[in-house]
């Protein structure tokens, strides 16, 4: 006689895949890994000062930032809500100022002839005492500023936003926007002692 | 005459709860596919500054991080609340960090070594001077490839 074949229990299954759960609840994290991406220029070889590399004035964007967290741009105080336009500015040149950065003409690709600053420079300067917040808001703007270029002439050229475009023209993009950011060698200036 | 006759013994059909082991089951796959395991233990207080410009980090396996904060209040009587860098699971000096980067350098695959990234996360109050420091040793080790870790934000 065939025997019937006893059905196992599997009443603590919930039990078991609850504690699992709870376990993997506790241990984990959510993913927030979120943050601002920078490149640290290469170190300077030991015996060799730091030297102020020569750059046109006109080139040259300077934002300090002193203890109290107060923005200088350019010789004159400012808000950090208008530093983005301040800095859009002063990359596009739209009106060739003698006083903002020279523009020069290259050929790309896809997008064509384009008079863009190839030479400017964005310099960030802080002091030892400034809040880390106000510095990672300094360097927020200033991308904002290269992201809000770089969707302008996406629309522009190709009526997409940057990010949609295909490699190789988000690749133009890039070059005529590049992010030019220089963090100065620190130094001591204004605010504390 | 229409009189509502209560059931004498019938009662509520029993739940079936056989399916609820696999619901669970599926709950857990969720959460073990969308979270990652704890990095490490903080020793210290970190709230990370907010902007809006953010990117996401790829390749967590590229990643090294470094935290920067006021010791959590256990910590206090040995080690002061003065402003400390945490690497993996302990607090460091700023001098640790050149050995710490190419140790872990030389421990990662060789193809990989230039990939790279270290995170600085820092608490929103840091003061300027400690986050130079490490920039400049970072400078040193070759580590170029930072990222400055931040909570998202819509505009001002």
């Amino acid at each position: 006689m065939a025997r019937k074949l006893d059905q196992i229990n599997a009443s603590s299954m919930a039990d078991i895949s609850f504690l699992l759960l709870i376990f993997f609840l506790v241990t984990t994290s959510m993913n927030t890994s979120m943050g601002l991406t920078r490149r640290l220029p290469p170190p300077l070889p030991p015996d060799q000062k730091p030297q102020d590399v020569d750059i046109k004035k006109r080139n040259i964007f300077v934002v300090k930032v002193n203890s109290l967290n107060q923005l200088l741009v350019q010789g004159e105080e400012m808000d950090i809500r208008d530093l983005k336009e301040k800095a859009k500015e002063f990359i596009a040149n739209e009106h060739n100022d003698i006083h903002l950065p020279e523009k020069v003409a290259k050929e790309f690709e896809t997008l064509g002839v384009i008079e863009y600053t190839r030479d400017h420079v964005i310099s960030v300067q802080n002091d030892v005492d400034t809040q880390y917040q106000a510095y990672i808001d300094v360097q927020n703007e200033l991308v904002a500023a290269y992201n809000e270029l770089r969707n302008e002439l996406s629309e522009l050229k190709f009526g997409k936003k940057y990010e949609d475009l295909e490699e190789k023209q988000q690749k133009d993009v890039q070059s005529v926007f590049p992010q030019k950011i220089s963090e100065a060698e620190p130094k001591n200036y204004g605010g504390s002692n | 005459m229409a009189t509502i006759r209560k059931s004498e013994k019938k009662g509520m059909p029993e739940l079936s709860t056989s399916s609820l082991p696999d619901i669970i089951f599926m709950l857990l796959f969720f959460f073990m596919a969308v979270t990652t395991m704890k990095e490490v233990t903080y020793k210290v207080r970190i709230l990370p500054p907010a902007a809006s410009e953010l990117q996401k980090l790829e390749n967590k396996s590229l990643v090294r991080y470094i935290y920067v904060g006021e010791p959590m209040k256990e910590f206090r009587d040995q080690f002061g609340s003065a402003t400390r860098i945490q690497l993996n699971d302990q607090f460091a000096d700023v001098n640790e960090i050149e050995t710490f980067i190419t140790n872990e350098r030389t421990a990662m695959k060789e193809e990989d070594q230039n990939l790279m990234t270290v995170s600085i996360n820092a608490d929103k109050n840091t003061k300027m001077g400690i986050i130079t420091d490490i920039k400049q040793a970072l400078r040193r080790a070759y580590a170029l490839k930072i990222n400055y870790q931040a909570l998202s934000r819509k505009s001002y």
